[in-house]
């Protein structure tokens, strides 16, 4: 596991700043990430952490500061530019659309295409299969791959975005909370894929507010507080109990627990 | 990983008939279907169903099709266009002004118009993509200024509001036939010859068919119809279309051109909007001011009928050439029988509300709306 320190970060973000008109959402973060890591990104509820995967994934452009991709400068004008250069997304809302197909959902700004009389056609049986495919992988049996998204309950659609994501996410793959809303089988599903996935030398960012799953899978943790990095630590440098007195910005976290009986 | 089992019990049987009704044109086949028996029990000897009266009919549902095409993929991609009506009337304005008046070739005049209106609908879509205004405002501004120059245009050069004589300029051009031209002469005559349809009895066209041939207009209608429905549920731009309207904001972040797809549609819908108008110049031999009048809401009430979702996401192309169809024979269908023409309000109102409700219904069933 530590053999990263060999090779070069896939992504490096250097003092990204984003601010939205008077509020600084990001007043400078700096984190690298590298292939084959499991990079978890900590923080408080408003700390950046969904703003900040949203530089790296092309949706914001950052007020200043730079992003190196596999050692070079890169610019993402949309989202299309990130995830052509193979950086997919889990965000924390999701991005399927209800009224349409899971298939559909899956596919969507990834259309796979057949020649059909030279025109380029939307080759609906091959993404059915793949949907199937990748939902019984995650532990889901769909109904069918034409059903809605809408018809979904919230833990199965947080498991199709995921399992788009896992299926696009060449070099990185980004998952904003992916397990708020999922139930035990799924997520130990969920942390088994970012072990899986993470062996086949993609670099995975994981925002969660879980301790224990950040620990379950975690390389190296990235603590966000308003905007600012608190620090980055190694696995095996912190204790779950250090991790998340961090989180939660020290100190308070002590009296409250200590009011709650020991139990958060 | 866990292992599931492939079968799911939670799923109870739903059976092949149902499946293939619940489907977003279910509301259109089921109007389609009454509006043709109600005809075919209280008009069939009014010659709405002789050749003549199909062909009448025919017209009216094509154009409303034409229309409705382009409104339908527009909605479907959350967008609405309020000035399709007064770009008819511009439209069919700039042929007259460009071909009579200029005294351009037709075809020069016709690729001119093409490019002028779909430029102003590529300007509407511009505009609300980049304002984020909704595009009922921005749409409906155009509303009034494109009537307004349809009337201040022709007022200003020749004093008048209709401009006449575009048949004769249009003789002899090689485009303008793939508008104000039919097809299939030969198979009517044939067909007139073996008496499947009437043929003239006396006068200069004795022993021609009554119907001499499909109207380009409905040649346009049907192949509008194919390209926008392969458009929407074969490609993968139909599937940026149902994207953009369902979510935009979710669209983006997956990587879809939202803004690029939504100004298209704008471009398209005025595209139909020309090829309407220049079907319908060739036709009379002139252009008014007042053409196109409320054919925005005709072109809405169609695909609405046709099951598409006001907000966007959600609709069909054969639904909407359905919902054409109905508001077409409807209109005609009363005139052959003989009913008071202001009873067609009443009649569209009742087909609008019943469908609507059934197309919301299945729409329900189909995504799991609540
Ligand atoms: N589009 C926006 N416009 C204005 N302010 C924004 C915008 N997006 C985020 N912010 C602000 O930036 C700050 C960080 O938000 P962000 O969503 O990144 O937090 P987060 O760490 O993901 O929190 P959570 O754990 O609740 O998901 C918040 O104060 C939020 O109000
Ligand atoms: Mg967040």
């Amino acid at each position: 596991m530590n053999t990263r320190s060999t090779h070069e970060p896939i992504i490096r973000m250097q003092n990204i700043e984003k601010h939205f008109g008077s509020v600084i959402a990001l007043a400078g973060v700096s984190i690298e990430v590298y292939p084959g890591e499991c990079h978890c990104l900590l923080g408080d509820n408003g700390a950046g952490k969904s703003t900040f995967i949203k530089t790296m994934s092309g949706v914001h452009k950052p007020t200043n500061g730079e992003i190196l991709f596999g050692g070079r400068p890169m610019n993402f004008e949309s989202p299309r530019d990130a995830m052509d250069a193979g950086i997919a997304t889990v965000h924390q809302h999701l991005a399927m659309i209800p009224l349409m197909s899971v298939s559909r959902n899956f596919f969507m700004g990834n259309e796979p295409v057949k020649k059909v009389l030279g025109f380029n056609l939307f080759d609906h049986d091959y993404a059915n299969k793949i949907t199937m495919e990748e939902m019984r992988k995650m532990g889901i049996n769909l109904r069918g791959p034409d059903q809605a998204v809408g018809t979904l309950s919230g833990g199965e659609r947080q498991t199709v975005a995921i399992a788009r994501a896992v299926h696009f996410g060449a070099k990185v793959l980004i998952l904003d909370e992916p397990t708020s809303a999922l139930g035990v089988r799924q997520t130990a599903n969920v942390l088994a894929t970012i072990d899986k996935v993470r062996k086949q030398d993609i670099a995975v960012v994981f925002i969660t507010h879980n301790v224990r799953h950040a620990m379950a899978v975690g390389d190296r943790f990235t603590v966000l507080n308003r905007g600012q990095t608190l620090g980055t630590a190694q696995r095996g440098q912190i204790t779950p109990e250090e991790l998340q007195d961090m989180m939660a910005g020290g100190q308070e976290m002590v009296a409250l627990e200590g009011s709650l009986g020991g139990t958060v | 990983m866990v292992d599931t089992a492939q079968t799911d019990e939670r799923i109870k049987e739903i059976s092949p008939l149902r499946k293939a009704l619940i489907r977003p044109e279910l509301g259109g086949i089921v109007g389609t279907i009454a509006v043709f028996v109600l005809f075919l029990l209280f008009a069939s000897d009014s010659g709405m169903f002789a050749s003549q009266g199909v062909l009448n009919w025919s017209l009216v549902s094509a154009q409303f099709m034409i229309i409705a095409v382009g409104a339908c993929l527009l909605m479907i991609a959350g967008e609405f266009d309020l000035s399709v009506g007064s770009m008819i009337g511009f439209a069919g304005m700039m042929v007259a002004v460009f071909g009579v008046v200029l005294g351009w070739p037709m075809w020069l005049t016709i690729l001119t118009t093409f490019a002028i209106c779909m430029a102003i609908g590529a300007l509407n879509g511009w505009i609300v993509v980049k304002t984020g205004l909704p595009s009922f405002i921005v749409t409906l501004a155009f509303l009034f200024i494109l009537r307004g120059f349809t009337i201040f245009i022709p007022q200003t050069i020749e004093r008048k509001t209709i401009i006449g004589g575009i048949r004769d300029a249009a003789e002899g051009d090689w485009l303008a036939p793939i508008f104000g031209g039919k097809i299939g002469q030969p198979l009517f005559q044939w067909l007139g010859d073996i008496g499947v349809i009437d043929v003239f009895e006396r006068g200069s066209r004795a022993g021609q068919p009554v119907v001499d041939g499909v109207p380009m207009l409905i040649v346009w209608a049907i192949a509008l119809v194919i390209f926008g429905h392969i458009l929407l549920t074969k490609t993968r731009f139909g599937n940026w279309i149902f994207a953009s309207g369902g979510d935009a904001e979710a669209a983006r972040n997956s990587g879809v051109p939202v803004n690029r797809v939504k100004i298209l549609m704008f471009v398209f819908t005025a595209f139909c909007a020309t090829v309407f108008a220049t079907c319908q110049v060739m036709e009379f031999g002139s252009a008014g001011a007042d053409r196109g009048l409320l054919k925005e809401f005709e072109a809405i009430i169609a695909v609405v009928i046709g099951g598409a979702l006001l907000t966007g996401g959600y609709g069909s192309v054969l639904g909407a050439a359905l919902g054409a169809l109905i508001f077409g024979v409807v209109q005609q269908g009363l005139f052959f029988a003989g009913v008071e023409s202001s009873l067609f309000r009443v009649f569209l109102g009742i087909i609008l509300l019943a469908a609507v409700i059934l197309n919301t219904y299945i729409r329900r069933i189909i995504t799991g709306e609540r």
